[in-house]
């Protein structure tokens, strides 16, 4: 694998929404190039024949009835923690221009 | 482990025959709570609550009502749970003041049963973390030494229960976060097989390893608490079926049982006090009848590879939602909604939690998907394929919670992978979904040490019948 560099933490700050400060870039590099270091152990590991497994019990696709169910809580109950509203509705910040 | 609290099952029948009152159980229990405040183990009460919750079932009492198995019980939720009477942080900035809406199916099932809430326990924030020292608020001291950590994340929970603030807490398990600061604290904690308890209304860490589970002094406590918690919810479609009621009849009998002692786990590097304690608890085991010998998982040395890995990647995906639009902490001088996203996380989230973001979104992205994560996804099955081998073989794996007893508050904050390696002899059951719990095996050099014992998926009662008899020993 590729040494991680000081422009793929930017782009994976980016990617993350996340800003970095130019002081916290260096840290991260380094901690994380670590870490990276660490986990390429795998790589020489033998996996032939074998399935990644993403779910150990067995469920798949788990479906139930298309219908509504009273949950017992008002809507706007569920919206008191959103930090701007209107009309019970979420209101954000212009996304264009 | 002496105790100003009875038995769970004890305090219940007495406050059902009248002999207790709730309302006097949770005022010692916020006693003890203000009395102990020095280990900061607890975030925030939820006493007003509480309180009037206690009247409710005193009330009931003296109306001749049956209240529940739990009934006047006080409890200590991790900050990880919504609750209703305090706000859920996760112990994180971005999460401060969030009110919840409903509350943890957990929460409420123990609530339909009697118990009462009183506390949120401290945590690594998002319960990240091996040690509880990543909590965004303050630093949970270890009960026994206060110099030390009491592991983590569920941090505040243990420590909490061995100060005897409440008889028991709740706490979360990704990667080891019960069973860990159950071993450096000396409490019992009990992870269940994955699916048994519904993460409905519990902040998400890892999906795919995260489950719910109970912090106690005795083994018998944590299968009263699990009969009330466990079993299939709508709200979480992984719930698995079971059989909660199967929790109150343990047969716990060691006589016949085969018992694998894991031999990576008890290889160099583990701490000479460890070993000596995990011995000792083995040699018990056998002198009471089980058959022991040793077993070999030759990719148990893969495990932390693999969790590190599917761990942020899991994680990266469910921080998405802090956005700063929905609940949490958002930056109100943006410009435009591109702005206001990433300001409020940047400011939001604390240090582990946007190193592991970064870490997952590299693992994940599309040049290394393969290289990473398919590839620890893929060590998984050869990992869970060893455990169902072992199983055929033995009734319940033996080896330490981790290679070393607490450490000092502050000795691996500034290297991240060291903080890691906490979890080397935890993170392999979580990858298997398998159950598993710590258990007191004694003190090195004055400090706890746990004993872990495994069982095969949906074992948990064997589990759990096991470790009662094996806890009766260590005593």
């Amino acid at each position: 694998m590729a040494d991680l560099t000081r422009d793929d933490i930017l782009k994976l700050a980016r990617l993350s929404r996340i800003d970095l400060e130019d002081s916290e870039v260096a840290s991260y590099l380094s901690e994380m190039a670590e870490i990276i270091k660490y986990v390429e152990l795998l790589q020489s590991v033998d996996t032939t024949g074998l399935a990644p497994t993403a779910q150990v019990t067995g469920l798949t696709n788990v479906m139930r009835e298309d219908e509504t169910w009273d949950y017992g809580y008002p809507a706007h109950d569920l919206m008191k923690n959103v930090p701007a509203t209107e009309k019970d509705q979420i209101r954000v910040k212009r996304m264009i221009g | 482990m002496s105790s100003v609290w009875m038995s769970v099952t004890k305090i219940a029948s007495k406050v059902q025959a009248g002999e207790l009152k709730a309302t006097e159980l949770v005022e010692q229990s916020l006693a003890m709570i203000a009395e102990k405040d020095e280990y900061r183990a607890i975030i925030a009460t939820t006493s007003e609550r509480a309180r009037s919750r206690a009247t409710e079932i005193d009330a009931k009492v003296a109306n001749g009502e049956t209240v529940g198995v739990l009934a006047g019980v006080p409890f200590i939720a991790k900050d990880n749970f919504l609750v209703f009477g305090a706000e859920t942080t996760a112990a994180s900035n971005i999460l401060k003041g969030f009110d919840a809406p409903y509350q943890s199916t957990a929460v409420e099932r123990l609530e339909a049963a009697g118990a009462i809430c009183v506390a949120k326990a401290n945590l690594d924030a998002f319960a990240h973390g091996s040690s509880t020292e990543n909590s965004d608020f303050m630093v949970t001291k270890n009960p026994v030494d206060p110099t030390r950590v009491p592991g983590g994340s569920s941090g505040g929970s243990a420590a909490a229960v061995v100060l005897d603030l409440a008889p028991f807490a709740l706490g979360t398990d990704t990667g080891g976060s019960i069973r860990l600061p159950a071993s450096f604290c000396g409490a019992v904690g009990y992870k269940p097989t994955y699916g048994l308890v519904s993460r409905s209304g519990v902040v998400a860490m890892a999906s795919s390893t995260d489950v719910i589970g109970p912090l106690t002094r005795t083994v018998e406590d944590a299968a009263v608490v699990m009969s009330v918690m466990a079993g299939k919810d709508r709200l979480d479609s992984t719930t698995i079926d079971s059989t909660p009621a199967e929790f109150l009849e343990l047969t716990g009998e060691l006589k016949g049982k085969k018992v694998g002692v894991i031999k990576e786990y008890m290889s160099e590097g583990l701490d000479a006090g460890v070993r000596a304690r995990i011995e000792a608890a083995i040699a018990k085991m056998e002198e009471a009848g089980a058959l022991v010998s040793e077993i070999s998982l030759p990719s148990l040395p893969l495990a932390l590879a693999a969790y590190y890995i599917i761990c942020p990647a899991e994680v990266s995906s469910n921080l998405s939602r802090y956005d700063g639009q929905r609940y949490g902490y958002t930056y109100t001088e943006a410009e435009n909604l591109s702005e206001s996203f990433s300001k409020s996380r940047s400011i939001g989230f604390g240090k582990e939690a946007k190193r592991r973001i970064m870490i997952g979104t590299y693992v994940l992205s599309s040049g290394y998907y393969d290289a990473y994560y398919k590839k620890a996804q893929t060590v998984r099955t050869k990992l869970i394929q060893e455990f169902q081998g072992a199983f055929e073989q033995f009734d319940f794996l033996v080896g330490p919670v981790a290679p070393t007893p607490a450490f000092k508050i502050g000795e691996n904050t500034a290297d991240p992978l060291q903080m890691y390696l906490t979890d080397i002899m935890t993170v392999a059951v979580s990858l298997a979904g398998i159950p598993a719990v710590s258990i007191p095996a004694g003190l090195s050099d004055g400090l706890p040490v746990g004993l872990q014992i495994m069982a095969a998926q949906r074992k948990d009662k064997e589990l759990l019948s096991v470790a009662q008899a094996t806890g009766e020993l260590l005593v």
